[in-house]
Formats: structure tokens, sequence, C-alpha cells
């Protein structure tokens, strides 16, 4: 699972409203009298396992923490927290790597974990109501048995919540075929800041109105505190093969992605690595990876003779941009063979060195100039950079290997990540594919949108979270925030 | 006759846009305007068409992305797809035809403003599922633009997803990008005659449990089929249940033999070959046995297997014709004339087994008198009026199309 870890300092945090954490104290008193002592943490050892996520560069001791067992206790915490007006943080299981989660000194931090069950399943209508602290892959794995499994596949999903993977709109390496979170969730439970509890869709494929889930989904915890999901879940298909191809030039690489694609065939999963990702995991994981310049492994489904005659059809296709390697899996050994670097990678790298796990999305077009640039402005900052690549929908991780103890060195590589998200999106690409914005890329919004589409963002945060006490200090700049609350409430008045 | 303008640029759109917000001037947003007739009825100075704002932008088959500027006509975009192989995959069915509106003039624009999804719909999501960025106008003229031309992106608010399905009531679209995918080679259909709903709605959730990928799964019952010009189908005097199977001719051949395996309990299991699919389902889409009548006809959309129940206990106190898409779970409901639509009976109805259910054809006086939409939950309608308010602050874009004063 990947972290992103270092003393870095370029994103500001404001400054704690003295006054609330003055009244600390008295606060505490009406959480554990709202939820009971269990269900409060306020000692200092306590609140330590919730000063940050997976960005650990960034740490703050959070006022205090609550793990509600119900949505009722959820709204009681978050009416009291609004009347009193103090901010609140939501917590899955604290995997972000943007600083999604990272608390505050003046928040309060409502963690779902305790709210885990799942609720129904139904295969007739392949629906499944879950509690959202539930992990990712424990919703697989609760209707494994019948065939069926839940899309969205991030590589934290041994640990992540679907709340997490709901606030971020988590994708996965699957998600070419099935979508990110925002296509498979079906209905939602969420309390609003002032306590009001509503049900967004349910178990049918649409919802009247506007579309608030789909708002609220992907909103980084800023619009309220989900409580229950229902989700789609899919039959598994027959079989999955993957086959792993080596070529000579990243170039290369990406036209033969783009001929797989332009020929209509979607492979469930299409991922690259370019030649320092491929040493790093090769000296670790021992997957047999050839030692060439870009590799892909590309995975389709089906049947045994329905996946033969695909990646048959895709090494045909391969041919004309003269692949140094073609290895196709024949048996299930074979296939975890070639997975198995690819799944070591973030291990493998950090087994090496500190490393910053960056997230653009790029046209596939561009890959070839972009990576050319990468390695230009990791020489510049004089680091070194690895590549891993979702190449079907074009979602770029460059992991920006550093030395942690090393401030310098931190604040470069902090400096090299925000000159590739920029990268990213002068090429025609965003910011973020799949971890968010967070607190990491809060500064960069400007560099993607100008100020009336950050305008037109910020008004919708004020409808969900007048006070915008909500997750506080992430997403939207610090600049700038009042204009935005000020334009809505006046019209609304 | 009221005016209609048709701006050339989104400067333009901005502009007009800005005026009426200062002078709270409020208008009729539209494409071409041939799905005018579905909402309720708005009261307005002035419509602003898209439909001078024309043009493919970007199409990268390689990539699966097209944009298009919002007025560009679906019909164009989609012989331009056509032309590389490739389609809109959700597969918007053609709304206009059954409420009076011309047929095959849609704008992509509108399309996705009214998150138009067809059958394909359970196998590769809703429009919205597609839109990947767009360039808009809000209430108060300002443009500003969300999303982008990739698949992943997570950047800040999905506005996309909250501009799908507004019916114009937020912003003027001006540009929209979206995902494209490869056309199928090779499209098949399992038919089978005579079944009663609830059993043949049985059959479509089994197979939509299969590994098969089903693109479509429908049920009509007798009296539609009786309207469809398909010219296997239309001489069936009984109700037909089709099950669409597209991919590589290889996978389709086979998975057809499973599924038949899978299914023969439920009766002989007809098949149609690749042309006639493609008949059946391009009618199916264009909702033609819906066409042509002026009988109220409602979208329901539900949980599948509830779909039965739903329309039983609607035909408790009405004739009615019922088609079935989503594998039930999205139901055509086609009523006798009364002075509510049956509005009354089915929100009743509703109310007891869940789903939301729109009124999309009736005249103009029982759709101002009855809720066209379904109605919010208060804490919803609360969130969706300060939304409204949010884009469009003087109330002056389809003023109340969907809700009353919203």
């Amino acid at each position: 699972m990947p972290e992103n870890k270092a003393a870095m300092s370029r994103v500001v945090l404001p400054e704690p409203d003295r006054a609330i954490i003055a009244r600390r104290d008295s606060i505490v008193a009406e959480l554990r009298r709202l939820l009971g002592g269990e269900a409060v943490i306020a000692d200092e050892v306590g609140r330590r396992t919730y000063e940050t996520d997976a960005l650990t560069a960034y740490r703050r001791l959070p006022l205090a923490v609550v793990l509600p067992g119900t949505t009722e206790e959820v709204a009681g915490v978050l009416r009291y927290c609004q009347q009193g007006g103090i901010k609140v943080v939501a917590r899955g299981a604290g995997t972000s790597l943007s600083g999604g989660a990272l608390p505050a000194e003046d928040a309060v931090v409502i963690g779902v974990s305790r709210m885990n069950r799942v609720l129904a399943i139904d295969y007739v209508n392949r629906v499944a109501r879950v509690e959202v602290g539930i992990t990712n892959l424990a919703i697989s794995e609760a209707v494994k048995s019948a065939g069926f499994f839940y899309a969205p596949d991030p590589s934290s999903q041994l640990a992540c919540t679907l709340a997490g993977n709901i606030g971020m709109n988590s994708g996965g390496a699957h998600c070419l075929k099935y979508g990110v979170t925002t296509n498979n969730v079906l209905g939602l439970k969420m309390v609003l800041i002032d306590g009001t509890i509503i049900e967004l869709g349910g178990s049918h494929l649409d919802a009247p109105g506007y579309d608030l889930m789909g708002l609220a989904i992907g909103s980084e915890g800023q619009f309220g505190i989900v409580t229950e999901a229902t989700v789609r879940i899919l039959r598994a298909a027959e079989g999955a093969r993957p086959m792993l191809l080596g070529f000579d030039s990243s170039e290369a690489a990406g036209q033969c992605v783009s001929a797989i694609i332009g020929s209509g065939i979607i492979p469930v999963a299409i991922e690259f690595m370019d030649r320092p990702a491929i040493r790093v995991c090769e000296a670790f994981a021992k997957a047999g990876y050839p030692d060439v310049e870009a590799l892909l492994i590309v995975e389709v489904e089906g049947s045994n003779a329905e996946m033969t005659a695909l990646l048959d059809t895709i090494g045909e296709l391969a041919k004309p941009f003269q692949p140094r390697q073609i290895r196709v899996s024949q048996s299930a050994e074979q296939s975890a063979a070639i997975w198995k670097g690819r799944k070591a990678a973030f291990g493998a790298i950090g087994r090496i060195s500190d490393y910053y796990c960056m997230d653009g999305t790029i046209p596939l077009g561009k890959l070839g100039e972009v990576l050319v640039e990468i390695a230009r402005i990791g020489d510049k900052h004089g680091l070194r950079v690895a590549n891993i690549f979702h190449a079907g929908d074009g979602n770029l991780h460059p992991l920006i290997l550093y030395d942690a103890n090393d401030a310098q060195q931190a604040d470069k590589a902090e400096q090299a990540g925000a000159e590739m998200l920029e990268l990213c999106v002068a090429v025609g690409g965003c910011l973020t594919g799949e971890h968010g914005v967070g607190i990491e890329k809060r500064d960069l919004m400007r560099v993607q949108f100008d100020a009336s589409d950050l305008a037109q963002q910020m008004r919708i945060k004020t409808v969900f979270d007048p006070d915008w006490l909500l997750n506080p200090a992430k997403v939207f700049p610090l600049e700038g925030r009042t204009e935005a609350v000020k334009s809505t409430s006046l019209a609304a008045a | 006759m009221l005016s209609d303008v048709r701006p050339v640029d989104e400067r333009e759109v901005s502009r007009i846009l800005t005026e009426a917000w200062e002078r709270k001037v409020p208008l009729e947003l539209k494409g071409a305007g041939s799905k005018h007739n579905i909402g309720r009825p708005m009261t307005t100075s002035f419509s602003l068409s898209t439909r001078a704002l024309r043009g493919i932008t970007l199409y990268e088959p390689n990539e699966m992305v097209m944009a298009a500027r919002a007025g560009t006509p679906l019909a164009q975009l989609e012989t331009s797809l056509a032309e590389r192989g490739q389609m809109l995959a959700f597969e918007p069915s053609n709304l206009a035809s059954v409420a009076g509106g011309e047929a095959n003039a849609a704008t992509i624009g509108a399309v996705f403003a009214t998150n138009l999804s067809g059958a394909r719909r359970i196998m590769v999501g809703a429009a919205r599922d597609h839109l990947l960025g767009v360039r808009a106008v809000n209430g108060r003229g300002e443009l500003f633009k969300a999303g982008g031309r990739v698949m992943k992106n997570v950047t800040g608010v999905d506005l996309c997803r909250g501009l799908s399905g507004s019916w114009g009531t937020l912003a003027a679209l001006s540009e929209v990008t979206f995902k494209v995918l490869p056309i199928p080679e090779h499209t098949e259909t399992l038919v089978l005659l005579g079944l009663p709903d609830e059993i043949a709605i049985e059959v479509l959730c089994t197979a939509m449990g299969t590994p098969y990928e089903i693109s479509a799964a429908v049920h009509l019952q007798a009296p539609l089929v009786a309207r469809l010009e398909h010219e296997g189908l239309r001489g069936q005097k009984g109700a037909v249940t089709a099950l669409r199977l597209e991919n590589f001719k290889r996978s389709v051949v086979y998975r057809k033999a499973k599924l038949k395996a899978l299914l023969k309990a439920y009766g002989e299991i007809h098949d149609l070959d690749h042309d006639n699919s493609l008949a059946l389902w391009q009618e199916l889409r264009a909702l033609s046995p819906l066409q042509g009548s002026e009988a109220p006809l409602w979208r329901i959309s539900t949980t599948p297997s509830t779909g039965p129940k739903v329309v039983a206990a609607i035909a408790r106190y009405m004739e009615l014709s019922a088609f079935y898409d989503w594998a039930g779970g999205l139901i055509w409901l086609e009523l006798p004339p009364t002075t509510d639509a049956g509005a009354a009976d089915i929100r009743r109805v509703i109310a007891t087994h869940g789903g939301h259910a729109t009124l999309i054809r009736a005249a103009a006086e029982v759709r101002a008198a009855v809720d066209v939409f379904q109605p919010l939950e208060p804490g919803v309608e609360a969130l969706s009026r300060r939304l409204k308010t949010a884009f469009d602050p003087a109330g002056i874009l389809n003023p109340g199309r969907m809700y009353a004063d919203l």
C-alpha cells in the first residue's frame, strides 16, 4: 500500500481557532454525553493515532476523535458541532495519499470504522446495502461465494473503507472496464452538517431530481458524512488472464495501447511501467520482467477460449510496434507471476527509497512527451522518478524517489511533484485521477480552474455546508473562499 | 410567438444570460426544442436555443473521447463516430418522438442535460457516466468549466454529474466532452414469447446475474408488441422478452449457447440474427411502440424485481400497457387519458414500492396541475432549492420546468 511520507512543508495550514481549543473539555464532555465514553477518544496517545493519513508528511493532533456506531449518533455529533461552530473531519481508514483525512487541532474527527456491517445483499437485483466503514475488499468478500464482486479496486483495498472511496471517488486498476466509485454506487444515506439525515438514490439505476449523489461522491468529506450506501455488485467474469509486452520505447508502448483500444477491444486493465519501475520491481519481486524501456500488462476476461482469442489478437496488434517480448499467461501461476511485480511496485520502491506518489491524468497520446518532460523535471531537481501508468484511462503515477530525512530533498520532491501535475494539466489532463485534492493539491487548483470555475464549485460546497465546517482547509485554495460563500448566501437571502 | 435567440458562441450565451440575470427575465433554455413538451409548462419571456453552437471540437478515437458544442445534432455526431466504428454507448433513447417533438432533432447538449440513457445503461452506465467535461454558463451569465477530457478525474466538485439531468434549470451547456466506445462487432438477441410479467423479469434478472454481459434486457406487454414494426416480431400475439448480446462474434455465439441452456426451463428461446437484432434495438431506442399516441405516458424507475409488482398494483386502478427496460428497473407505462393522467394512483403505488415516476406525455393543462417529476423528500428538496440558487439565483433558467418555484 502506498504511503507518502516526508517532512514536507509546502502546504500552509490555517492557524487553529484558539477559542475552540479552549473549550476542549466541555466539547469532549458533550460528545461523551451524546455517544457514551467508549466512543470518544480524548487522551493524547489515543488522538495521536489519528494525527495523519497516508500523506504522513503532515500531522495535526485532532481536538477529539469520535467513533459513532449509528447514523443517528453521527447526526447528533454534527448537529452539536454546527451549533457550536466546531469543525469536523470525516475519516474512513486514513489511507488518503492527498491529506484528505488530515485532522486539525480545532476539529473533531468523526471516524466511521465501527459502522462496517453488510446490511443486505440482493443478488437478484445485483445490489448490496452496507455501512460505509466496511473495507472495500470486504464488500467483494461478502459476495464472493455467489460469484459476485464490487468493481472499484483501489490499491489500498484491503484497508481503505467505502466511506473514503465515496469521499474521493476512488478508482483502481480495473476501472477501464468497470468504472470508478461514482459509477458503482446507487444510493447513499448521508448526514448533513445540521444533523438532517437524507437518502439519495436507492436500489434503482437513477434518482429523481438533481443528481445530489453525484455531487456528494468525490466531495472529499466536504458536503456531509455518508453512513450507508447501496452499491452495485457484478457477476464476475468466468476468468481473467494477463499478457506481458515489453517495448524499446514508451512511445511504442503507448501506440500499442492506442492500437488495442482502436481495434474495439476494451481490456479489463492495461498497466504500464517504465524502465526504472521495472528494474526496481524485478529486483524485489523476481517476476521475470524483461529489462526493457517500457512494459505493458494487458488483462482480458472471459472463458478460456475467449481469452485465448483476445490475447492472440492483442499479440498481433502489438507486432507493428516491435515488442521485445510477448508473454501470454498459460496458467494461474503464470498470471500471478505477471502481476507480481506490478502489484509489489509500491512496496518494492519503498524498500530502496522514500518516494512521493503523484497522481495526474493525461491524454494517452501525450504519454511519450510527458515521460520525457517528467524525467527532465526529475533531473532538474536531482531526483529519480519511476512511472506507473493506468494506460487505458490515462492515470499516471510518477513516483519521485528521495530521502525523507533530508529536508532539502523533501522540499525538492514536493516542488517536482507540483511541476509534474502542472505538466499534466498543460497537456490537457488533470491534477488528480483518483487520489483526490486534499491538502496536497489544494493550491494547484488554480492551475486547472480559473476564478469562475472555482466560484461555482465553492457555491455548491456552501449549499451543503453553509459555514464551511466540514473538512476545512482542503480542496479549495484558502484565498477567495469568503467571496464565494457571500455570493451564495446573499443570493439565497 | 416568443422570440428565439440563437447565440453563435459561448460569449454570446454569456452576454444574453448576463442581461437576463440583471433584468430578472425568465427564459426557456433548449437545444433544438424537441423535448419542449416534457416537464411542467413554463412562463418565459424568450427562448435561448443552442442550435447555432455547432461542431465537433475534438475527436480522438484511440482515446475514446469526443467533444462537441452543445447544439451539435446527435445524429451528425453519431455518424462521425460510426465512421470510426464507435458510438455513444449509453444509447440515448428518442424521447422527443413520444412527446410530440421533432424526431432526430436532438442536440448533444440536451442529451446530457436530460441524462438520456437507453437500454445499454444496464451494462455501460447512464449518459452522466460518460460525461467527462463541460463548458457552461450559469444563471448569472458566468462562463465556467468543469471536468476535462480524460477518463479519470477527481479534481474538484463533480459538476458534470450535477448538471446531467438538470433539464436546463441550472446552466446552459455550451460544450460537452464525453467518453465513446467501440461499436460491437456482432449482436444477437434471445427472445422468449408470451411470458407473464413476473416470470419475464425473473428471466431478465437471472440473465443479468450471469457473466455473459447482457447489454439490454427488455419485456414488452402484448399491446405494445402489436405496435412494433419489426418484421419478425410484429405478428406475435403475446408479450416479448428480449436479451441482447454484443461482442466479438465468437463470444456472442458462445454466450448465447450458455444462456439458452440456463434459461431453457422458461420455454422456447428464439434467436434474432445480427441484422434482425439491430433492427429491433433501433426501434426500441426510438421508443417506437410508444409513439403515435396521445395517451399519458409515464417513466417509472424502481428496483428491477419490484417492477412487475408496481405495474400490477397500478393495473388494479386502470388499463395500462407496460414496456420494461433495464431488466425491469425502468418501466414505460401508457395509460388511458384521465384528468390527472393517473398521477394520484401512481404516486401512491410508488410510495409503497419504492422508486420514482416522471410524467413524460400529457396535455399541458395536466402537466401544469400535477407533479411531473417525482416529489422530493423535504431534506432533499431543501438542498435542491439551494443548489438551484447556487447556479441561478434569480430563477431565470427554465423556471418551474422540473418543480414549481424551482
